[in-house]
């Protein structure tokens, strides 16, 4: 019996796991769910419209410039989608549309597609964005939404992290310093109720998040934690180990939104165990150092691109060694 | 599946890192080996293990019977080629191999007596030298798939102090049960071939290493290992069973702690690495003189009318093993030559098997997909399963680059193209193609 069919012939292995790049990404879209429900209870149906287009413009934006560029359509692999919810998630409710339109195309064709598209890109298109809009509409990129109002009104306090600053610079802390403040309850920093942009705002549904990228094993914790880690070990001595400061210090801005979401980036974070940790420390170290002494208003963004154009550089520094390969301080002491 | 490893058996001493999880599929494990119908016609291509292709030492018209010598050569890495039935040789020339690599062969029509070649007789083993000399003899390479010439293995210098014998049962890739049925059935043989190795090669130590997914394999060389007083320096060893696990370097590791440096051998750190099948063929081989004219096969995969695990003559083409088996239920659309994972895909099923040969696997369409190439989206999944602490993905990048210096940097040869790393690309990178490529781009370098 022979056969006339023609048989396909490939190179090994013949068998693959399961997982797609479409997979991945919705798995993250998945993740950040939780936090966009929070922001709709928090801040009103705006949220919905925000991110709804900016996830549109994402899309379109990807579609149409592989079209220009003659590249195969990668649409379909949803990471503009993750994209455009970054994107959303890093602005306040208030923000008008065409300025978040504007960042999206801007996150897409210059800061990705321009870099060749998934997985070439050197820094996260979302934050490049968002300090992109943060130099260009200062103010609108600093108005908050109070929330429960589900209003555009916009909050004339100013944001927990203001004010944490300027306790930190009035001098000694201790636990009365926070007494009288303008500051919500820790709590309700847990929760989200507090000023901020729409997705980073509630912390109980960031982590629900991370723990399903945990489980789905989209994510190792390494980042997360080196980044969160050496934040809270510089926050913990810099606030005369103070822990209502250090909490304070984890809960505001945009740190957990950070290193849950932006510092994992797969592209733009190394891919070794080593590299990761110095990527997570370099990631904690900055923003601390922003936030205590820097006049930026936030530091996570600054301190995840800093350490995003340093990527290639840690990934040469941890290279892992092939299989065997026996270090040369061990060499020589044999030789001895 | 939960395991609890019997008394008296080993942990593994140090668990490699890296590997993917694949699914087992074994699903012939409880399938006795069964002999397949004499073929009619064989082939013996004259290349069928790593080294010197070997010559025809018979010509056409030539009445040859089972375990008569077809094809040798004086070269040292090579070994002898055996007729696997009783007939006439009616052709001499170009064949194809599975991988559609042409080499001479030689074409033996059967009379189907299957007659015994007289001058089969046991080997009188006097010196370690004759002990390797048989083993030559006998025309055995590594079962396993690999198909290097086990005497060249077992000739190793004096000075090389091998200290302990690891004997491989890992049986890491998908599909394939022939390893665990020669546990099974054969365990007598494996014993007495170890003891032997021991013997002649002053190896101290043994340790028989099997994935921890089989107590049944535990149990049955248990009760021979007490049956054969055999000492207690024959230890079992358990291990976890991720895919690569048997191979070679990974082998030394989990039994002995000890690494293979890149380029080195295992005897480099005092080990021999022996598949299970390979030594219990020894121990046939030594009492009976049969050389490797058969051996077991898995055939099995979703166009499969009857997996089965068979004992087939070499030589016997592909296509009538699997009628053996029943035929196709379906239409087949990639039929595999060894395992998934380092197999590899026939062009046609009128191809003979060969001795390193130990599955054949065939595929219905929509088993046998592949997964859309993509661009790579840096997750690490590869470097994170390169059981050689290889980073796939930047490999990938410096080979289309033709960056020859940071390819040797990063340690490229030492890849070993298990496809640990294909398997888990969720881009459906080919990184295992990617990989040759990169060792061609440096072999070319090199020649410059
Ligand atoms: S790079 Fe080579 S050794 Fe590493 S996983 Fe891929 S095929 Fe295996
Ligand atoms: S597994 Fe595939 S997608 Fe992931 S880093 Fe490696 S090559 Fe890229």
């Amino acid at each position: 019996m022979i056969l006339d069919k023609k048989l396909s012939v490939s190179a090994s292995p013949h068998d693959h796991s399961k997982d797609t790049v479409t997979r991945i990404m919705l798995d993250v879209v998945i993740a950040l769910v939780p936090s966009l429900i929070a922001a709709v209870f928090l801040f009103g149906p705006q949220t919905l419209i925000v991110s709804a287009v900016s996830v549109g413009t994402c899309v379109v934006a990807e579609y149409f410039s592989r079209i220009v560029m003659k590249r195969h359509q990668t649409v379909g692999d949803l990471s503009a989608v993750v994209t455009g919810l970054l994107i959303a998630f890093n602005v306040p409710t208030s923000m008008p549309l065409w300025m978040v339109m504007l960042g999206d195309v801007f996150a897409i064709v210059v800061v990705k597609q321009m870099f060749g598209g998934i997985g070439m890109n050197f820094v996260n298109p979302a934050l490049a964005t968002r300090i992109m809009l943060i130099a260009s509409f200062p103010t609108k990129m600093a108005e908050w939404n109070a929330p429960f109002t589900w209003k555009n009104e916009v909050m004339t306090t100013a944001s927990p992290l203001a004010e944490i600053k300027n306790i930190y610079r009035s001098g000694a802390i201790s636990n009365a310093s926070f007494e009288g403040k303008d500051l919500p309850s820790l709590l309700d920093m847990f929760l989200g109720k507090r000023a901020g942009s729409l997705g980073e705002v509630c912390a109980i549904a960031l982590i629900i998040g991370l723990i399903y990228l945990l489980a789905r094993k989209v994510i190792k914790i390494t980042i997360p934690l080196a980044y969160v880690g050496s934040f809270a070990v510089i926050m913990f001595i810099a606030g005369g180990f103070n822990l209502t400061f250090l909490a304070y210090h984890i809960l505001s801005g945009g740190l957990l939104l950070g290193a849950i979401f932006m510092a994992t980036d797969y592209t733009t974070s190394p891919i070794n165990f080593k590299g990761q940790i110095i990527f997570g420390v370099g990631c904690g170290v900055i923003t601390a150092l922003i936030r205590l002494f820097g006049n930026l208003p936030e530091g996570v963004s600054f301190a995840i691109i800093l350490m995003n154009i340093l990527v290639p550089h840690i990934e040469h520094l941890t290279t892992p060694k092939p299989f065997g390969t026996v270090k040369e301080k061990k060499v020589k002491e044999a030789k001895e | 599946m939960s395991f609890k490893r019997p008394e008296g058996v080993l942990k593994a001493v140090k668990q490699v890192r890296g590997g993917v999880h694949v699914s087992h599929h074994k699903n012939t494990a409880e399938l006795p080996v069964v002999r397949i119908n004499p073929p009619q016609k064989i082939v013996l291509p004259m290349q069928q293990h790593i080294g010197a292709p070997c010559e025809p030492v018979v010509k056409v018209g030539d009445i040859v019977s089972v375990g008569q010598v077809v094809g040798d050569t004086d070269k040292f890495v090579s070994a002898p080629i055996h007729s696997s039935v009783s007939g006439k040789v009616v052709a001499v020339g170009d064949v194809n191999l599975p991988s559609g690599v042409v080499t001479k062969g030689v074409t033996i029509e059967s009379d189907g007596e299957m007659r015994q070649y007289e001058g089969i007789k046991p080997p009188v083993v006097e010196t370690r030298e004759d002990f390797v000399k048989a083993v030559r003899e006998s025309g055995l390479v590594g079962l396993g798939g690999a198909g290097f010439p086990t005497h060249v293995k077992l000739a190793f210098p004096k000075e090389k102090n091998i200290d302990t014998l690891v004997i491989n049962a890992a049986e890491c890739e998908p599909y394939i049960t022939v390893d665990y049925r020669e546990c099974l059935e054969n365990s007598k043989n494996i014993i007495s071939g170890i003891q032997l190795m021991q013997k002649w090669l002053e190896i101290p130590n043994v340790i028989i290493a099997i994935e921890d997914n089989k107590p049944q394999a535990f149990k049955a060389l248990q009760d021979i290992a007490g049956e054969f007083k055999v000492k207690d320096n024959v230890k079992l060893m358990t291990l976890k069973s991720v895919y690569p696990q048997g191979a070679e370097k990974m082998m030394v590791q989990s039994a002995t702690g000890r690494r293979v440096p890149p380029g080195k051998l295992p005897a480099d750190v005092g080990c021999l690495v022996m598949n299970v099948a390979s030594a219990a063929f020894i121990g046939r081989y030594m009492r009976t003189g049969r050389p490797l004219v058969s051996r077991s096969m898995t055939v099995d995969g979703s166009a499969i009318k009857e997996p089965k695990n068979v004992r087939v003559p070499i030589g016997t083409s592909i296509s009538e093993i699997i009628e053996f088996c029943g035929g196709f239920k379906e239409e087949p659309e990639k039929i595999l030559s060894g395992g998934p994972m380092m197999g590899m895909a026939v062009f046609s099923t009128d191809v003979p098997m060969i001795k390193s040969n130990n599955a054949i696997l065939a595929f219905a369409k929509g088993d046998a997909e592949l997964k859309k190439e993509r661009d790579c989206i840096r997750c690490g999944r590869c470097a994170q399963a390169c059981p050689m602490s290889l980073m796939p993905t930047l490999i990938e990048r410096y080979a289309k680059i033709g960056d020859v210096e940071r390819l040797n940097k990063i340690g490229i040869n030492v890849c070993m193209e298990c496809g640990s790393c294909a398997y888990s690309c969720p881009a459906g990178k080919p990184l295992v193609q990617y990989m040759r490529l990169a060792k061609s781009v440096v072999r070319e370098a090199a020649k410059k």
